[in-house]
């Protein structure tokens, strides 16, 4: 167990403490998705778990890329690809507001000399079709959090609500340890044997990344791979449920959600590369929002979703 | 006579809606209540990030009884009919009475209703008011359907008098009323129990939680001003902001944060807007210079080292922010010092679009240009320089400082435009452009400023007009009528001559044209959405729709101004009595010969002759009208327009006497030709003035 009197020491020992302490929570640990997302909710286990009636309560850090934001590792808070912490409970227990701050305290932030408050901001996505209600919590008036109830996710209304807490790791994890670069944080314990600070790890792949989304990126090649992912989606719904080789009811909600993760993400290349227009940019997002409608009404008719005995 | 106390305790609610809810409480709670027959005495509600409460004094202990006596159908009506009126009476059939009326036996139901306990009648209230609440957005949560603004957690509801006290007994999907409450989050977060709104308040208070948002909001602003005044500095007010920060604590602690001297060089505007915006921090300003030094944060606890750690974070985050801020600063100026022209900005605006069908920005910046260039000399501008300052007016949107903070638009443009290299009033157009943005808004009155605000409104209004996207109902997505409206102030209160149909017309011609439409009807159609718009403006300055409608069908309505002066003398006229007595006399003149003129298929303009003038009020109103005359064409010449309604408000008298003495319809026809064309002649000279035919009354 760590020692959760005494300060972390590293951005990995805040991360350990989060699935510390959300697994005695009751919290499944679950492993990052093996896809590029643009945030921890677009995991499976956050989008098409937070539909149907089935309990759930998973945590897990998600790598995040937002092309857009990369700066070649020099701006002190900003990061093409970075971490979040998601924890995702359906449906939303009455003392979420507590476990939360509990976690806070769990990585070493002491609620009797700091302010912490639930700023009032409505989360949306237009990609997933989806929004819900909460608020983005500030610690001495930085936001550490965002904290949401979801009320609709793929343009289905979720009953019962699930509760969804979203920590922006390096932003919280540079506050508690004190640092004010990124780069300059000890990413693993700055005393043992082989001390690596983040910059160590991440530095020359912000700049390999932020070179290859603003300037290198082949937008024909991303062009054909959203059309492509966005084809293979409907495609793979289009299949009857009857399995025709095993027999079986077999619904391909996460593969063809899959390709809808690959569409949002191309959307995202293209977007930092500047070729999408203002108008156009509506339309793009319209079609990945048309994905994620299907893919949620398609995982909605399976067991996992509640539609089918399990 | 009890008194009610309910605190509807749920985790954060939204600063914004909280004053609003505290009365809709107050109201939905009070209403139902009386509507039930429980009156009171006096009622408060309040609010707090986390509790909705309402008190409610001097309420009674029971409805009182009722007795209602409902008449029903005869007595000899069919079983059917006797059947629905028990029905719906509720009451049975050995309550009705039967009476003789005029009509026959007619049956009466009786019916007695029973007072009911103070809190049978407030459960039921308090459940339907929850239930039903007007949150602006409302959520569910959990397992539950039960909609609150955020999560629900406890209702406090307490009936108490003299003799003690009691929870009033109600269950809201599993949430159980009592009499208990908590109080701060972190500094006091246990439950205790209340037994009245005293000792409810005194109990908060001693947890840490001030109830009343005016005194948080006191509270902050006293201890805000005295800790600025005792560093010799004063806070910058924002009322707005205080509302809103009153909202986000319970217990509210002022800090007094100092900026990094690296930020101080920011604009004022800058500072102001990053704190303010992003962390809700009052910005606190030397009162001789009126630089912004230091700023003032509410923190929602009190703590061992006094906000001493709250204080550095919150200067942290904000030296974070302000650095983002000095690093578009710094390259903004860059761009802006390299070249004058800001090309590399207007040039960005080429792949900015403004509407699909209406180009991009950069087009649109020509465009008004273009029209700014034409409008200068009406508007005492220098052409060149009109068209100079539109063309730099939203470089700034290229910016990086606007792209982060877009509600600095044309304030940046101001400062990067003189950073440039030019001068002041070419660089106040970048801001004053976009004016005047509401109805009380100011009006810019620099030439230039003028010239482009101007061509900015009427490129958008011709571009929707020309593309068929006008506003419809209450759908306004291009918010042309404030547009309009901008139009119409900026001629008025500059007092601009400015024919606006050619304008419109030639403005029009910039914008791709839709099949087959005709240009000219497109302008006029825009003119008329401009006069709908003028209505509205002049209605709220008490002149009535169809005196400006007598104006509209004058000529030379798309003048605004003389629009406007015709039409303020026109309302001043009729407030006379003259005024008011010549429109009646007008009207007769009128109906007659429109008449005689539907009748006999003729139009009687030929002049009329003195000559067949037989009673002396005849040839009176001859004299009177020629006179008129003699001072109305002149007047209305030098657009002197109360001098031409005086002169035709003087003929009040002499076509009161006329009427009063000559019959116009007489059997000479000779006569009644010439009076018929004597009153065509009180036509002609009143509606040179204005269409009166078009005034009311």
């Amino acid at each position: 167990m760590t020692d959760q009197t005494t300060p972390p020491r590293s951005f990995q020992e805040i991360i350990l403490r989060l699935q510390t302490y959300w697994a005695a929570k009751g919290c499944a640990i679950l492993q990052p998705y093996d896809m590029e997302v643009g945030a921890g909710t677009f995991h499976p286990a956050t989008t098409l778990r937070s539909l149907g009636s089935t309990p759930w309560a998973a945590a897990y850090v998600q790598p995040s890329r937002r092309p857009t934001d990369g700066r070649y590792g020099e701006n002190p808070n900003r990061l093409q690809h970075y971490y979040q912490y998601q924890v995702l409970i359906k449906p939303s227990p009455p003392d979420l507001q507590d476990l939360y701050l509990g976690s806070l305290q769990a990585i070493g932030i002491d609620m009797q000399v700091h302010d912490i408050r639930f700023v009032e901001d409505d989360w949306e996505s237009p990609t997933l079709g989806a929004w819900g209600l909460g608020w983005e919590v500030w610690c001495d008036g930085m936001e550490v959090s965002q904290f949401t109830y979801f009320q609709q996710v793929g343009g289905h209304d979720c009953a019962p609500v699930s509760g969804e807490l979203t920590y922006g790791l390096e932003r919280l994890a540079m506050y508690v340890l004190g640092i004010d670069h990124v780069m300059d944080m000890p990413f693993n314990d700055p005393q043992s044997p082989s001390p690596l600070t983040y910059g160590d790890i991440f530095k020359q792949t912000e700049e390999e990344y932020a070179r290859w989304n603003f300037d290198v990126a082949d937008t024909q090649v991303l062009l054909r791979h959203f059309e492509e992912a966005e084809a293979e989606c409907a495609a793979i719904l289009s299949h009857p449920a009857q399995d025709p080789k095993t027999g079986k009811y077999i619904v391909m909600a996460h593969p063809a959600y899959d390709q809808c993760i690959k569409a949002s993400h191309v959307f995202n290349l293209l977007d930092a590369r500047g070729v999408i227009s203002v108008t156009e940019r509506q339309a793009y997002i319209g079609r990945v929002r048309a994905l994620a409608k299907q893919c949620a009404d398609a995982f909605v008719t399976t067991a996992a979703g509640g539609g089918q005995p399990a | 006579m009890p008194d009610l106390l309910i605190e509807l305790f749920s985790e954060e609610i939204p600063a914004r809606m909280q004053g609003r809810a505290a009365e809709d409480l107050k109201k939905r709670m009070t209403d139902g209540l009386v509507e039930a027959g429980l009156t009171y005495a006096s009622a408060a509600a309040f609010s707090t990030p986390r509790r909705l409460t309402l008190t409610v004094q001097g309420l009674l202990a029971r409805s009182p009884d009722q007795r209602e006596e409902r008449k029903g159908p005869r007595a000899d009506a069919p079983e059917k009919a006797i059947d629905g009126f028990l029905r719906g009476a509720g009451v049975a059939r050995d309550q009705l009475e039967t009476r003789d009326t005029p009509k026959g036996p007619v049956l009466f139901a009786l019916i007695e209703r029973p007072g009911r306990p103070a809190a049978e009648i407030i459960a039921e209230v308090l459940e339907t008011t929850i239930r039903n609440f007007p949150w602006p957005k409302s959520m569910r949560w959990g397992a539950g359907n039960l909609r609150w603004v955020r999560p629900l957690h406890s209702i406090l509801c307490l009936l108490s008098d003299t003799d003690g006290n009691q929870v009033v007994p109600l269950d809201l999907d599993g949430i159980i009323a009592g009499n208990t409450t908590r109080g701060h989050r972190f500094m006091a977060p246990d439950a205790f129990a209340v037994s009245s709104f005293e000792d409810y308040e005194t109990k908060l208070k001693r947890a840490h939680v001030v109830l009343n948002a005016g005194e948080r909001a006191d509270h902050i602003w006293a201890d805000a001003t005295n800790q600025a005044f005792a560093a010799g500095l004063e806070v910058v007010p924002d009322q707005g902001l205080l509302a809103e920060v009153a909202g986000l604590v319970e217990w509210p602690v002022v800090l007094l944060g100092t900026i990094d001297a690296q930020f101080l060089d920011l604009p004022p505007e800058v500072l102001q807007t990053s704190m303010r915006e992003h962390q809700k921090f009052f910005s606190v300003r030397d009162p001789k210079t009126g630089r912004i030094t230091r700023f003032i944060t509410v923190a929602n606890r009190e703590t061992a080292d006094n906000g001493a750690t709250i204080l550095a974070g919150n200067q942290k985050v904000l030296s974070a922010r302000l650095a983002d801020a000095k690093f578009f600063w710094d390259n903004d100026l860059r761009v802006a010092t390299s070249d004058r022209n800001l090309t590399a900005w207007t040039g960005a605006l080429k792949n900015v679009t403004f509407h699909n069908k209406l180009g991009s920005q950069d087009d649109r910046t020509r465009r008004i240009a273009a029209l700014a260039r034409e409008l200068a000399p009406a508007v005492g501008a220098d052409a060149d320089q009109a068209e100079l300052a539109a063309g730099l007016a939203k470089a700034d949107l290229s910016s990086e400082m606007v792209y982060e903070f877009p509600e600095l638009q044309g304030l940046m443009g101001r400062y990067y435009i003189q950073a440039a290299g030019h001068p002041a009033e070419i660089a106040a157009v970048a801001q004053e452009h976009y004016s005047p943005l509401g109805p009380s808004d100011d009006v810019p009155t620099a030439p230039l400023s003028v010239a482009v605000a101007l061509a900015d409104k009427l490129d958008t209004l011709t571009g929707f007009w020309a593309i068929d996207e006008k506003p419809t109902g209450s759908k306004d997505p291009f918010a042309l009528r404030r547009a309009a409206l901008g139009v119409i102030r900026l001629m008025l209160e500059n007092g601009l001559r400015i024919e606006l149909r050619s304008i419109c017309h030639h403005a029009g011609n910039a914008h791709p044209a839709p099949d087959g439409k005709d240009g000219r009807e497109t302008a006029d159609d825009l003119l008329a959405f401009i006069h709908d718009r003028l209505k509205v403006y002049l209605r709220d300055q008490g002149i009535r729709h169809d005196i400006i409608d007598a104006c509209i069908a004058m000529p030379g309505n798309d003048d605004l101004s003389l629009l406007v002066n015709r039409a303020r003398a026109l309302n001043d006229v009729l407030a006379t009595e003259d005024g008011e007595n010549l429109l009646q006399g007008f009207k007769r003149a009128n109906n007659i010969l429109t008449q005689a003129e539907d009748k006999d298929g003729v139009e009687y303009s030929f002049g009329a002759d003195v000559k067949f003038a037989e009673d002396d009020s005849e040839k009176a109103l001859f004299a009177a009208l020629d006179a008129a005359k003699a001072k109305i064409d002149p007047a209305l010449a030098a657009q002197d327009f109360p001098t031409a309604m005086a002169a035709m408000a003087g003929l009040r008298a002499p076509i009161d006497a006329f009427f009063e003495n000559v019959q116009v319809n007489t059997d000479n026809q000779t006569l009644r030709r010439n009076r018929l064309n004597l009153l065509s002649q009180i036509r002609q000279i009143c509606v040179s003035v204005a269409d009166l035919t078009r005034v009311e009354g």
